[in-house]
């Protein structure tokens, strides 16, 4: 029978971990070995600056898994040797070769080969009745399935399940007024290597979409099956508040696709099945001597996929913890699939499309200078969410839940010859969310170098020094037609909790009125971090967003007014948007004890939709509420 | 991506428009050329998970049985698995209802070959015979166990499993802290995931019906 120093029991197992956890400390101490270089020495510090794991230096740590009690501890690997990989472009075909051809009630003849369905499909897209083109005149086809890549050379080449067999998936380019039509093929088959669900449906994160093409997460289908998306590529209010095309300040920019499957989305996602889908219009171009003149997509305009992931210590493998419920971890960062990249630039303006994909991380990225970690390498933020600001907003940094979108634009034109670093600074120990801490340049998680090597070039892009307008913020002084509180929560044994009731995938929870406003508050619980998303339009934030994360360098020079609340994320919130955060978006991050309101409207389609934490492993253990858009909406405001 | 093979290892299916389940040959492991550094080859996805997650401990069920945990109640079988305790007047008997009535559903739909089990987390106190009369008084469906052990292998089944509080404090003070998700899976195709114990029990046979396979048998 053992005791911890509090007298209370223990088991063996657990008793054996502190004491070698005390020995370890001990050890540490004695050996004078708390510098750095010391414990790099020693393997205990990875490459990237943190403290490795080990089995019995955290007292923390339990007895999950077959590594080091739930934390990860990857081989090592070289970091910035692989360049950025940089995703295809998906390529249409003619509708013609779709087989069987398409149809607007979902295909329901069974196919013999399988004794299923040949789609999964179960309602009929909403589009054509309104006057959409069927045929569309783009259309695609995709398959899911396996695919075998290179994350590092210090690893063996992995399994990923990936959208045409790679992750991330290739780049939809799509344009505002032209519909197209994904049929989506599930071919994933075979050994999961231990995670890993071969039934899916893909969420266009986050399109004014139908429902029966949005990907909601019941409407998975099977190995064998396809399932087609009529994507509209329209703007909100198209059939309601702006006829007959849209609010074109409703216009987003960069979207990414990933499965939903209920039950089973953070293996799905953290084995490969993501990647980007950028509209453009006759703003945003992609032609940087046309429109807002943004820089030219695709060779300085770049998606980038944050992930970070976990590698098993014997075999290499990428490894999914299966039974950890608060969030996982990864300690090795990935970019576009390969792990700490390194890309080469002109000395000229660049927009990066950011994207935190998880599975659970919050990030807060920063451009650092390892050889003068002092400078302020400040930067543009232009959009958020997918969604162009007003105008351009300079700044230290950017905070990134997961599923959180940033497009930034970034001048090289100063900066020929050097040599700078994406790092994320954010300090985070458990799933639970960030400590707080914003620790200083150099010693966070490097993510992606980036070399500017490559030859003077034009630059036609407009510089946002000179800021630019963008789209103008849809006004929110309609009055709403029901306001409603969300309190997002955790019961004592684990189950999460939306106003203290249980995820129930059969019934919607609450129904909306098609084409009408709604106010939500978004409040959270204690000592967790979510970012909360909702599917179908943009919302406004009204109040009460976290900003960046207070950082000792420079959290006490800035206000709110210059883009970001020195506040920092904890605390109640409070105050009125300011800077990124007065803007449209889909994923607000519910800091402890926070309170968000939003603005949102629920235009031109109906159907089911989900709101629900993003964090990929919580909204797996049903972080999730259903609501419904309908002709006739309720008013139940603590639904 | 240069250093990526666009051909997954699916190739031939994937070149056809609309997939077909695969023919047998498709459940091997798939292997790369070797990277530099003694990697261990990689292992089937149910092999990994064993290793990681289901110790073989042994444990007794309510009917005074002895069963090797992977064994004879994983190994092959589709499960579902909750922790609770005998005197337990929280959340627990709320859950073993919804459990059994989930079962019930599930045996109504032709679904029965599900193996529910229920592991005390007061393995001191409950004794064989307290479960069973648990199990009696909750209506627990055919072939349901409620299991107990030596205590030290309750505990490594429990932190396995990830019904732990990463806080030793917190986790000593309240076994069942973590215990309000079912853990549920198909243990030869190595899907596994956790439900919520106290929702809607008809959403929770749907949700264990996900891993019940449907459709022709993949050969393979």
């Amino acid at each position: 029978m053992e005791f911890n120093s509090l007298g209370e029991r223990v088991s063996r197992a657990r008793f054996k971990e502190m004491y070698n956890a005390f020995r370890n400390r001990q050890e540490l101490i004695k050996a004078g070995l708390m510098n750095r270089r010391s414990l790099l020495k020693m393997g205990l510090l990875s490459s990237t600056g943190y403290l490795l794991a080990k089995n019995g230096v955290s007292a923390w740590a339990w007895g999950g898994g077959t590594y080091n009690g739930g934390q990860c501890a990857s081989p090592p690997t070289t970091p910035f040797t692989l360049p950025l990989p940089i995703m295809p472009v998906k390529q249409p075909i003619a509708w013609s070769s779709l087989t069987p051809a398409p149809q607007i009630a979902p295909n329901t003849t069974i196919n013999p080969a399988t004794g299923l369905r040949y789609e999964g499909r179960t309602r009929a897209h909403q589009a054509p009745p309104l006057g959409f083109p069927f045929p569309t005149p783009v259309a695609y086809q995709v398959t899911q399935r396996a695919g075998l890549v290179t994350v590092s050379n210090q690893l063996p080449q992995q399994t990923i399940w990936g959208f045409d067999g790679i992750s991330p998936g290739p780049t939809y380019v799509a344009q505002y007024g032209t519909p197209v039509l994904v049929r989506n093929v599930n071919a994933l088959a075979g050994d999961n290597s231990g995670f890993g669900f071969p039934s899916v449906t893909t969420h266009l994160h986050n399109a004014h979409n139908p429902s029966e093409s949005d990907g909601f997460p019941q409407d998975f289908f099977a190995s064998g099956q396809y399932y087609d998306h009529y994507y509209p590529n329209v703007l909100a209010g198209f059939n309601s508040t702006h006829l007959p095309n849209g609010d074109v300040n409703e216009s987003l920019s960069t979207l990414w696709y990933h499965d939903h499957r209920v039950d089973f989305t953070s293996q799905n996602v953290y084995k490969g099945l993501a990647g980007f889908y950028l509209l453009f219009n006759q703003y945003d171009t992609g032609n940087e001597t046309t429109g807002f003149r943004l820089p030219s997509f695709p060779d300085y305009d770049i998606p980038m996929m944050f992930a970070d992931k976990c590698f098993d210590p014997s075999s290499g493998q990428l490894v999914f913890d299966t039974f950890n419920l608060d969030g996982i971890l990864g300690d090795k960062f990935l970019v576009n699939g390969v792990i700490q990249p390194v890309l080469h630039v002109h000395p000229r303006r660049y927009r990066f499309r950011w994207l935190n994909s998880g599975p659970s991380r919050f990030q807060q990225l920063y451009l650092t200078d390892l050889t003068n970690l002092s400078a302020n390498n400040q930067f543009w933020q232009i959009s958020n969410d997918g969604n162009l600001l007003p105008t351009p907003i300079q700044v230290p940094a950017v905070a990134l839940g997961v599923a959180e979108r940033a497009d930034v634009i970034v001048d090289f034109t100063a900066l020929a010859g050097k040599t700078l670093y994406i790092e994320n600074r954010l300090e985070q120990t458990n799933g639970r969310g960030p400590t707080g801490n914003v620790k200083s340049a150099g010693q966070g998680g490097l993510l992606l170098k980036i070399v500017v090597d490559l030859p003077q070039v034009a630059d036609n892009s407009v510089n946002p020094a000179t800021l630019p307008a963008y789209y103008a913020l849809p006004s929110t002084n309609a009055t709403p037609r029901v306001q409603r509180s969300f309190k997002f929560d955790q019961t004592r044994n684990g189950e999460w909790t939306v106003n203290d009731q249980f995820f129930d995938g059969l019934h919607p929870r609450f129904t909306v009125q098609k084409n009408s406003v709604e106010t939500w508050s978004l409040s959270g619980g204690r000592d967790w971090e979510h970012p909360i998303h909702i599917h179908f339009e943009e919302f406004q934030i009204l109040s009460g967003a976290a900003g960046l994360y207070p950082d000792s360098q420079y959290g006490g020079t800035w206000g709110g007014g210059s883009g970001w609340r020195s506040g920092g994320s904890w605390g109640s919130g409070g105050g009125a948007s300011t800077g990124v955060n007065k803007t449209r978006k889909d994923v607000v991050r519910l800091t402890s004890r926070g309170d968000v309101k939003i603005f949102m409207r629920f235009r031109d389609w109906v159907g089911p939709y989900p709101m629900h934490c993003h964090n990929i492993i919580h909204e797996d253990h049903a972080m999730m509420i259903r609501f419904d858009i309908a002709t006739n909406g309720d008013t139940n405001t603590r639904p | 991506m240069s250093s990526v093979t666009r051909r997954g290892l699916l190739a031939v299916s994937a070149l056809l428009p609309l997939a077909r389940v695969l023919p047998a040959g498709a459940c091997e492991v798939p292997t790369g050329p070797p990277a530099a550094g003694p990697f261990a080859p990689p292992v089937s996805g149910r092999e990994m998970m064993r290793r990681r997650f289901f110790p073989d401990v042994v444990l007794t069920t309510h009917e005074g049985k002895q069963v090797r945990f992977y064994e004879d109640l994983l190994k092959d079988k589709i499960v579902v698995l909750n922790l609770m305790y005998a005197d337990c007047q929280g959340a627990c008997p709320a859950i073993t209802a919804n459990l059994a009535r989930a079962q019930k559903i599930l045996i109504e739909q032709g679904k029965g070959n599900v193996s529910f089990y229920s592991l005390t987390v007061k393995p001191e106190e409950d004794t064989p015979e307290k479960l069973k009369a648990y199990a009696e008084m909750h209506h627990a469906g055919p072939g349901w166990k409620f299991l107990t052990g030596k205590p030290a292998d309750v505990e490594l089944l429990r932190s396995k499993l990830g019904f732990v509080d990463p806080n030793p404090q917190v986790d000593q003070k309240d076994p069942a802290s973590h215990s309000g998700m079912v853990r549920f899976g198909n243990e030869p195709h190595a899907w596994w995931a956790a439900c919520q114990g106290q929702t809607n029990p008809e959403w929770i046979a749907r949700e264990i019906s996900f891993v019940i396979p449907e459709g022709k048998p993949a050969a393979g």
